[in-house]
């Protein structure tokens, strides 16, 4: 037995159980978002899929969905306030597309090129930030972290490993690798875990794959990551879904 | 050359001297200058040629991975991306113990030769052509590619379309048209497909006709302005080049050639995997651009010229039928009178941008293009070295990769920075020729920026000093007393491990 709640003026069935974006990328209704992914709890943090229930801002990751509600998302005020947010993660970490490796598969590039980001917007903070070269096959670039935990929860829910976690606080908040030495050749990570396919951006990276994928056969060369959200979602709260975003992980 | 109170570099008594400046040097890629001074009877008594950019590749690529270099270094440039791309691939491609696949090597060549087209292409008509059809000293107004537009429609579309083709051969090969990426440590990672050949196909026979076009075009400017072109910023310089085994002109693999202005040979064939055996870098306190020279000649005798008029000079031929046709014409013309000629530089480059459509052309008859084998690896090296022709000339970038695959080091010799000195010459000679004694015009100035232009530099690739030059800081009181100094000398640079000498 399904309701329905209202989403800039669409009916969206849900099912007991389903947070408003779930209901809304099941429905075929993208709404951005980052930190929220299928395979994982919702975690409300990135705030890119902030939506105005009953005229109240919400993270529809988070928000339950219920009978009757008024969900306002494809609005100009709140796409310039995600606008605004990916501006600021460019802003606060050192995101050079053009050399990246992830540049075509990466959820933060799609997604500013999708909320039609032009300009930097704020002044970048060139944060000094390390390389984690340490591990044979694995390499950490901690330049490009927007700090999403996913890999952090991957690790934790999925792997059982507890490779990462995050330290620090406000500004000064970053990922570090749990060991002793703070270096990834000493946990016991492998090429398998989740943990290695789920970071949006190009932290987290299979060493000497980089630029396999040609221009043109890359994830987002293809079509823009509002049709492939919807790709992902999962049709059945209880099953989860699939994410072909790390199926694609080279 | 070596006497400083007459070579033009450094005045005796600067002092007192007034300073011309033509700033920026316009119609060349980046950012530069040149600097006058002049005394109260107009004779020069200094000329140089700075590059006011800075870059820092070679410095903030340490740390990186190195399957990341050919992606980013080609971001020294936009107008020849694929040199960078290529000759860092190369370079990763020993870091990786490969040898490549046909596959490989001849899509590479493909976007090589691509880029070769659309360079010239671009440097002879847009930049160029209106100096060389106009008149040095003719209307500035008029003086440019929508000048040369409305004047010779035709020239300028095919300068346009020529460029264009060029840059869709690089679209195929490479994914983008700039910056894209193509070549990947050990290989590629597409090959062309059917359908993108025979879109290729549709142009070429077009492109070589205008590229054939293109050189009676730098032939005729030549035979109609003869003393001009004789002449004009002409000057002595040894050469250096990369030479395929069998002596045939190469530009995407060899070994280096370098004669002396006699036309003796210094070295041949040589292995440029050990290039600093042979090649220095000597930085001076007014350029970011490093000047390089032949270790057997020393940093006064050694400078040379690279680029299309050493690649045409000192290959032994052309192995395309039509550029070698034509090599041999430029080589007998007027007893050989353009193969020194700073502006036969021109001629020799559409001979080059003929000599790639044609090698477009047969590479893409080649069923090797459609093969599947993109990339291979072998024992992993410590060091690479990759060296192409680009299209101003000879390109090395050299890297030093750690057991962690981050680059550690990291040493780029510029096609442009190879003519450092050749430039800073041929300027001089102009300023002699031209400058000298006479009261200043745009007009005469502007003969400067042609011998400048000659060269096609790109001052934005060149400039990798970083940390190297030798400065000196002055504090001085409200009376101009000296209170402190801070000096820092020069160093004669080489990339060999704990080879970096202070002079």
């Amino acid at each position: 037995m399904s309701d329905t709640f209202q989403l800039d003026g669409a009916t969206v069935p849900f099912e007991l159980g389903q947070t408003v974006i779930q209901a809304a990328l099941a429905a075929g209704s993208y709404i951005p978002h980052l930190c929220y992914h299928p395979e994982f709890k919702p975690h409300g943090s990135c705030k890119l899929c902030t939506v105005k229930v009953n005229g109240r801002t919400v993270a529809s990751c988070t928000m339950p969905a219920e009978a009757g509600l008024q969900v306002e998302s494809d609005i100009e005020e709140l796409n310039a306030l995600r606008r605004t947010l990916v501006q600021m993660l460019f802003a606060e970490g050192n995101h050079f597309c053009p050399s990246c490796e992830k540049s075509g598969n990466c959820v933060l590039q799609a997604l500013g090129y999708d909320l039609e980001v032009h300009t930097a917007g704020f002044r970048h903070l060139y944060p000094d930030r390390p390389v984690d070269a340490s591990h044979p096959d694995i390499l950490l670039d901690f330049n490009r972290c927007i700090l999403c935990e996913l890999c952090v929860r991957a690790s934790s829910e999925m792997d059982g490993k507890n490779v990462f976690a995050l330290s620090g606080r406000g500004i000064t908040k970053h990922l570090i690798v749990n060991a002793e030495s703070g270096k990834l050749v000493d946990t016991d990570i492998a090429l398998t875990d989740k943990a290695m396919q789920v970071c949006p951006v190009g932290v987290i990276l299979k060493k000497r794959v980089g630029f396999s994928q040609p221009i043109g056969e890359r994830r987002y060369d293809k079509s823009p990551i509002s049709a492939q959200a919807l790709q992902d979602a999962p049709r059945n709260p209880e099953t989860g879904g699939s994410c072909d975003a790390c199926e694609s992980v080279p | 050359m070596t006497d400083p109170t007459n070579n033009l570099e450094i005045a005796a008594h600067p002092e007192g001297l007034r300073r011309v400046a033509i700033d920026p040097v316009s119609r060349v890629e980046g950012h530069g200058k040149v600097t006058l001074l002049l005394d109260e009877n107009d004779r020069v008594h200094q000329v140089r040629l700075h590059i006011v950019e800075f870059r820092g590749f070679e410095k903030f690529i340490q740390g990186r991975p190195y399957w990341e270099a050919p992606v980013m270094v080609q971001r020294l440039c936009g107008i020849c991306p694929v040199s960078h791309h290529i000759a860092a691939s190369k370079a990763m491609d020993m870091i990786v113990g490969a040898t490549l696949t046909p596959t490989a090597e001849k899509v590479r060549r493909l976007m090589h030769y691509g880029q070769i087209l659309q360079s010239h292409a671009l440097h002879f008509f847009h930049l160029c052509s209106p100096d060389l059809l106009f008149g040095f000293d003719s209307d500035v107004a008029k003086r440019n590619i929508v000048g040369i537009a409305a004047a010779y429609p035709d020239i300028a579309k095919q300068g346009v379309l020529l460029r264009k083709y060029g840059q869709e051969v690089i679209r195929v090969t490479a994914g983008k048209r700039i910056h894209g990426t193509g070549a990947i440590p050990g290989g590629v990672n597409k090959n062309v497909s059917i359908e993108e050949r025979n879109y290729l196909l549709l142009d070429i026979a077009q492109t070589v006709a205008w590229c054939r076009e293109s050189v009676d075009i730098a032939r005729k400017l030549f035979e109609q302005n003869l003393d001009l072109y004789n002449n004009f910023g002409t000057f002595k310089s040894h050469t250096l080049n990369m030479i395929r085994a069998d002596g045939a002109m190469d530009l995407y693999h060899g070994g280096l050639r370098a004669r002396d202005m006699d036309g003796n040979t210094l070295f041949d064939h040589y292995d440029y995997s050990h290039y600093w055996d042979v090649i220095f870098e000597d930085v001076k306190p007014w350029s970011y651009m490093k000047f390089p020279f032949l270790r057997s000649l020393g940093p006064e005798e050694g400078w040379y010229r690279v680029g299309p008029l050493s690649r045409v000079t000192q290959c032994d031929f052309i192995p395309t039928p039509l550029a070698d046709e034509q090599r041999k014409v430029f080589m007998a013309f007027n007893d050989g009178s353009a193969t020194g000629a700073t502006l036969g530089t021109h001629w020799a480059r559409m001979i080059e941008m003929l000599h790639a459509a044609e090698q477009i052309q047969e590479l893409l008859h080649d069923d090797d293009l459609q093969g599947s084998d993109l990339v291979s690896k072998g024992e992993r090296q410590e060091r690479g070295v990759g060296v192409i022709e680009a299209p101003r000339g000879t390109l090395i970038h050299h890297y030093k990769v750690d057991e962690n695959d981050q680059i550690v080091r990291c040493n780029l010799i510029v096609s442009t920075t190879h003519n450092n000195q050749a430039m800073n010459e041929a300027i001089r000679q102009v300023a002699r020729q031209y400058i000298d004694g006479r009261k200043l015009t745009e007009g005469l100035l502007n003969h400067i920026e042609v011998a400048i232009r000659a060269f096609d530099p790109c001052l934005s690739c060149a400039t990798h000093a970083l940390g190297k030059m030798p400065l000196e800081v002055e504090l001085l009181d409200a009376e101009g007393g000296r209170v402190d100094v801070l000096t820092r000398s020069g160093e004669v640079f080489s990339c060999k491990e704990n080879d970096v000498e202070a002079t």
